[in-house]
């Protein structure tokens, strides 16, 4: 071992004393280092990459030169700059004779191009080769490169020769075999189905790496189906108890932990295979009571294997005393003072309580805790967690504080989580319609343009409907209150666009119903909003938010939805008019409004225009036409569509009879057929261009060439919807919603592409029907919480509570416990008892915690196991438990390290000399780097090393840091040739990343 | 019940894009919801300066810096006591700060947090031992040897090889092969550059 600690760094420094590179390759580093701005890094990569394009296209530039110029390209595209014009290169270098070019030329393709890329039709042969070479590590070098660059297209080109492979006799090769394997089923699970049953032979392989990495297809190939793995559910369990007695061999121990990662595999594969499955689950029981047994709460990988098991458990078939277990574990993890294992017990109790909710009371100021943690992670998990355990009983607390949460953040994709989870629940558990009007009113409020769409049309439909069997008074009531509270809102400025498309509409169903606001009021109200918005771009907003969900099911959907808010505002007007004259009053139209109509009958958009010429028509009509046309409260009534035009069928047929010639469908006319050759030629010659996999050279093997294109021909006819460009999908899209899309099939091509779009884009139909049926369970709930009037007193208490904690901070643990209470208990005293009683836990807690850490007493352990290792020093910055140097927290020291500065403080131990030096040397460095090896690199790697030793801190042994302290001036020594120096304006660049 | 979203993200539709991946939200609550995939491995400098990256799911070039600067904010931002997850697009990136260089890997939300954490600290041992006393300078002038031994430990966003001996041995035995080629080049190109002169 010790040969391969330093074999590594003796071959890193290359021979030619520095890193193995050029000098001006050191130089690029070293500037891009050094560079102020991002403006000036690239500059420099620009200037670079001007070079470089040179450099490759020399034809004498020899081949090793060649590597350090694809390694430069490689460092370019890493800074984010476009180094696309060297992938060729790359690509050439694959097919060197020489592995260590070779395998350059593979990192740099994997790093460059990956599967959909054109290049790699040229990467393809040559990792054909390769893996038929009889060199080991270049067969291994191809598996890699093959796992990154072999799509399904190219994949039965290497699938034989991988197969083959799974046999090696090196295991490295079987490993990577494997997992190329496991890579070509995730890409194209039925072109590698049939090969399948290799993964369960590779399970029993000698050597623990290939079993390990086989566990990887097969929790896969478990998720998928787990009912035909089941008979290997007592082998797993065998394979995880002899990991867990430490049969493997030590070299898999990991941190004192044996094979911790193949054993969190295993129990990610069992707790699948024990999902509801109460026999497979009996055999797992004792050797998960085992690994809690042995479980070592004091070491990170040890708590990960803990979590496992909690996830396992909480999976398969319950056992009370499994669950008790865990329910420990759990309570352990939210008692720590790290708040990875606190994020971690959230987590696991968010499994737990779906089991028994009733773990969750022990814990509620803890969850409390960390639900007002300033570490934004750990308060989203929280969340998490509360949107689990949400109930008809703490719905308002729960959603106001998420609503509160969501106000204040800025980040895009969680606002809109925690918006519609909001609506969920809201629609879910609302425990008045009251407060789920108010509650959606806040949410569209802030995050109005982040909600689906459908959450809008819900709303509206919920209002127009009301609440199931209610009587028709208290619908009316929401409906006024819900006008009322729209009419507060509607002048604020900036409001969602949906938000105000919701208010428009019900304003102008139901502003005047009631009676209370006069008609022009509400017109004045609404002819603002239009006013606003008569340059608004919701027409950009809509499909933003549309553009990400699923294309098929928000079709139809996006063409309807596509309306401008004034055309909203517009057809409210409308409403109200049609109203007051229904109701024979005289309208006189408003100057604001007649300014509006006049406005938009010349507006670009003709749905506007044709709005706005209604309105005007309507005007002139009696009483009794526009009753008939604009119906009162008749936004529930449906309205029955023909679709097929029934009752223009006897017109056709006049027409038919008297000479009219007959509709030939889109579809059948002949421009498409035209586009329909076109494209079936275009498809040919794609499959003239497909790759040829086969080698040349071996004539007499004519058969498996024949049977080898016969599988190749499938695949290119399924890879023609891939290349296809977008525009034909959302024509396949368009004909597909028109009734007459059957007739589509009439083409071979054609109906071919569809066959691919339909498959890609299938799933997501159904899931339009959801929405629907949310809703009515909704209104069930709503209908059978409805009598519920103490929630909104709880909140109010809440909130009351919540403004004196702004106030005072001594009162924070009272609220706390008020907010447990309305989290977690329904009767007031049992939560005030709870409260308290788990307040005692808390004030122990601390207690039984510095127990633990007095126990643990982690770093003589760690340092005579791994003696090689020295004293962790950084390694253990996110663990408190295992901090060695109590007195000096190498956090600080490291902060230290950054300003010379208060880097003196902490060189207490060493001369003084010492720290009077560092400036001197700094000041020499700065002024001039290449003054000589000869006076410059003596002194200074002296006082580096002694800086180096006292960022050890007091515990670091002298003799510990021996080759350590070797290597680091050897390292100096170098930085200092190339240029680099310590004192420069990063010197953590020196310092040791594992302590 | 597979994950669309890894689905989506290694099938060659051109469509696995960040924010196609990210909008349709996997539902955290069902454990058995997702494939458990690493989807890139960051190294970034306190500065904010990119020393390494590893893309597993397909990701424009575009794009990538897109993730890069929107990561390494994220997570440059974050304090010392915090822990060492955070929330991204749905996805959840897993760090931890090593001298003044951060380790970042970004997985499934319903991955074992921890136990990436861990993956990390096991490839940081074994830049350790490989380079013995491995530090940020070393990977700035090696980052190719970084390469070649993160791709011993994790392959195709899954872990490899959990076996630290078994990969510094692989490792090392293509750096032999490397050595002796170099050795060889550097003798021949000796003989041209004096033919030369």
């Amino acid at each position: 071992m010790e040969q391969l600690r330093t074999i590594g760094r003796e071959l890193a420094m290359g021979s030619q004393g520095g890193w193995g590179q050029s000098k001006e390759f050191l130089d690029l580093v070293k500037s891009i280092g050094e560079a102020r701005s991002k403006a000036e890094e690239d500059r420099i990569i620009a200037r670079e990459l001007e070079h470089l394009k040179r450099r490759l296209a020399d034809p004498d530039v020899p081949r090793r030169k060649m590597k350090e110029l694809l390694l430069r390209l490689v460092y370019a595209e890493m800074l984010g700059h476009d180094a696309s014009f060297g992938h060729i290169h790359a690509v050439k270098m694959t097919h060197d004779e020489s592995l260590p070019l070779k395998r350059t030329g593979y990192l740099a393709v994997a790093l460059f191009i990956d599967e959909r890329h054109d290049l790699v039709i040229l990467v393809v042969n040559t990792i054909q080769k390769d893996l038929r070479s009889d060199n080991y590590l270049v067969v291994c070098a191809a598996l890699t490169a093959a796992c990154r660059l072999i799509g399904e297209e190219a994949m039965p080109a290497v699938l034989p020769q991988v197969v083959e492979l799974l046999a090696h006799p090196k295991e490295a090769v079987r490993k990577k075999a494997v997992m190329a394997l496991h890579r070509f089923y995730q890409r194209s699970p039925s072109s590698v189905s049939h090969l399948v049953s290799n993964f369960r032979k590779r399970l029993c392989d000698n050597d623990p790496g290939v079993m390990g990495a086989t566990l990887c297809p097969l929790y896969d190939l478990i998720l998928e189906d787990p009912s035909s793995y089941k008979d290997l559910v007592v082998s797993f369990v065998n394979i995880l108890k002899q990991v867990a007695e430490r049969r493997l061999p030590t070299s898999y121990d990991y941190h004192q932990m044996p094979a911790p990662f193949i054993q969190i595999k295993l129990l990610k594969i069992l707790a699948v295979l024990g999902s509801g499955d109460k026999q497979a689950s009996g055999h797992m029981y004792t050797v998960l009571g085992d690994i809690f047994r042995k479980g070592d709460t004091t070491s990170n990988i040890g708590n990960a294997i803990l979590y496992e098991c909690i996830c396992c458990i909480s999976s398969i078939f319950p056992n009370p005393k499994m669950l008790e277990a865990a329910a420990e574990t759990t309570s352990k993890f939210l008692k720590s003072d790290s708040h990875n294992l606190k994020y971690m017990g959230i987590d696991a109790l968010g499994r737990l309580i779906k089991i028994n909710p009733d773990i969750a009371e022990e814990h509620q100021l803890a969850v409390i805790d960390c639900l007002e943690d300033p570490d934004d992670t750990l308060k989203r998990k929280t969340f998490e967690l509360l949107y689990k355990m949400t109930k008809s009983t703490n719905v308002e607390v729960i959603v106001d504080r998420m609503i509160e949460y969501m106000i204040n953040i800025t980040d895009h994709h969680y606002k809109t989580e925690i918006a519609s989870r909001c609506v969920e629940l809201a629609e879910q558990f609302a425990p008045s319609n009251q407060w789920f009007i108010q509650t959606m009113n806040k949410v569209f409020e802030h995050a109005g343009d982040l909600v689906n769409i459908k959450v809008a049309h819900n709303l509206m439909r919920l209002i127009a409907e009301g609440f199931g069997e209610d009587d028709e008074g208290a619908d009316s009531q929401l409906r006024s209150s819900a006008v009322d509270s729209y009419l507060r809102i509607v002048g604020e400025p900036k409001l969602p666009s949906s938000f105000l498309q919701i208010i428009c509409w019900v304003l102008g169903e139901y502003g005047t119903a009631d009676g209370r606001y006069s008609a022009s009021y509400i017109i004045g109200k609404l002819c603002d909003v239009a006013e606003a918005h008569l340059t608004d771009d919701t027409v950009k907003v809509c499909s933003h938010i549309l553009a990400p969900i699923s294309f098929v099911t928000y079709f139809g959907l996006f063409l309807s939805c596509v309306l401008y808010t004034e055309a909203y505002a517009i057809s409210a007007i409308l409403k109200i008019i049609a109203f007051e004259i229904a109701r024979g009053r005289k309208i006189d139209m408003l100057p604001e409004c007649q300014t509006l109509v006049d406005e938009l009958s010349a507006s670009h958009s003709t749905d506007l225009q044709q709005r706005a010429y209604e309105l005007q028509a309507l005007l002139g009509l009696d009483k009794h036409a526009v009753e008939s046309v604009m119906p009162s409260d008749a936004s529930c009534e449906d309205i029955e569509v023909d679709r097929n035009l029934s009752f223009l069928n006897g017109f056709v047929q006049q027409a038919l009879e008297s000479g009219a010639s007959p509709y030939i469908p889109e579809s059948e006319r002949s421009g498409v057929i035209s586009v329909g050759s076109y494209r079936s030629q275009e498809q040919h010659e794609t499959s003239a261009h497909a790759l040829r996999f086969e080698a040349y050279e071996l004539p007499k093997a004519s058969l498996p060439v024949a049977t080898a294109q016969a599988s190749m021909s499938m695949p290119t006819t399924d890879l023609v919807p891939v290349s296809e460009p977008g525009y034909y999908k959302e024509d396949h899209q368009t004909s597909r919603s028109q009734p007459s899309g059957d007739s589509l099939s009439g083409e071979f091509g054609v109906k071919l592409r569809l066959d691919g779009v339909q498959k890609k884009w299938g799933r997501p139909t159904y899931s339009s029907s959801t929405p629907s049926s949310s809703t009515s369970s909704q209104q069930a709930t709503n209908g059978g919480s409805h009598s519920d009037g103490g929630g909104s007193t709880s909140s109010h208490t809440r909130e009351s509570s919540y403004g004196s904690k702004r106030q005072q901070g001594t009162e924070v643990s009272a609220e706390k416990q008020k907010l447990a209470a309305s989290l977690f208990g329904s009767s007031a005293a049992k939560a005030d008892r709870k409260a308290q009683a788990s307040r005692k836990t808390a004030k122990e807690s601390p207690l039984s915690e510095k127990a633990t850490v007095t126990n643990a007493t982690p770093p003589p352990i760690k340092e005579q196991l791994t003696p090689a290792a020295p004293p962790p020093d950084l390694l253990d910055l996110g663990e408190p438990v295992s901090s060695s140097a109590p007195s000096a927290d190498p956090f600080s020291q490291l902060e230290g390290l950054l300003g010379p500065a208060s880097a003196t403080p902490v060189v207490s131990e060493t001369p003084a000399t010492v720290s009077s030096q560092t400036p001197d040397l700094m000041s020499i460095f700065s002024d001039d780097v290449q003054t000589g090896p000869s006076s410059g690199s003596t002194e200074p790697t002296l006082g580096d090393s002694s800086l180096k030793n006292s960022q050890k801190g007091a515990t670091a042994v002298a003799s510990k840091k021996g080759p350590s302290l070797q290597d680091a001036l050897q390292k100096d020594a170098t930085a200092r040739q190339v240029g680099v120096t310590p004192t420069g304006n990063n010197p953590n660049l020196f310092k040791d990343l594992l302590g | 019940m597979i994950s669309t979203k890894a689905l989506s993200g290694c099938a060659a539709t051109g469509r696995a894009e960040v924010a196609g991946g990210a909008s349709d939200v996997p539902d955290p609550v069902g454990i058995f919801a997702e494939r458990t995939l690493i989807h890139f491995v960051l190294l970034i400098s306190r500065q904010g300066k990119v020393r390494l990256t590893k893309w597993y799911t397909p990701y424009q070039q575009k794009q990538r810096n897109k993730v890069i600067k929107e990561v390494s904010a994220l997570v440059l931002d974050r304090g010392p006591k915090m822990c060492n997850f955070v929330d991204w697009q749905g996805y959840r990136v897993v760090y931890k700060r090593y001298a003044s260089l951060y380790f970042c890997m970004c997985i499934d939300p319903t991955d074992n947090e921890l136990e990436t954490l861990q993956i990390i600290h096991h490839y940081v041992e074994i830049l350790d031992r490989y380079f013995g006393n491995v530090c940020e300078l070393d990977l700035i002038f090696n980052f190719h040897k970084a390469y070649f031994i993160l791709d011993e430990v994790l392959i195709a966003g899954e872990l490899q090889e959990s076996n630290k001996k078994a990969v510094l041995r692989l490792v090392t035995a293509q750096d032999t092969m490397v050595e002796a080629a170099k050795e060889e080049a550097s003798s021949l190109s000796n003989i041209i550059a004096q033919a030369t002169k």
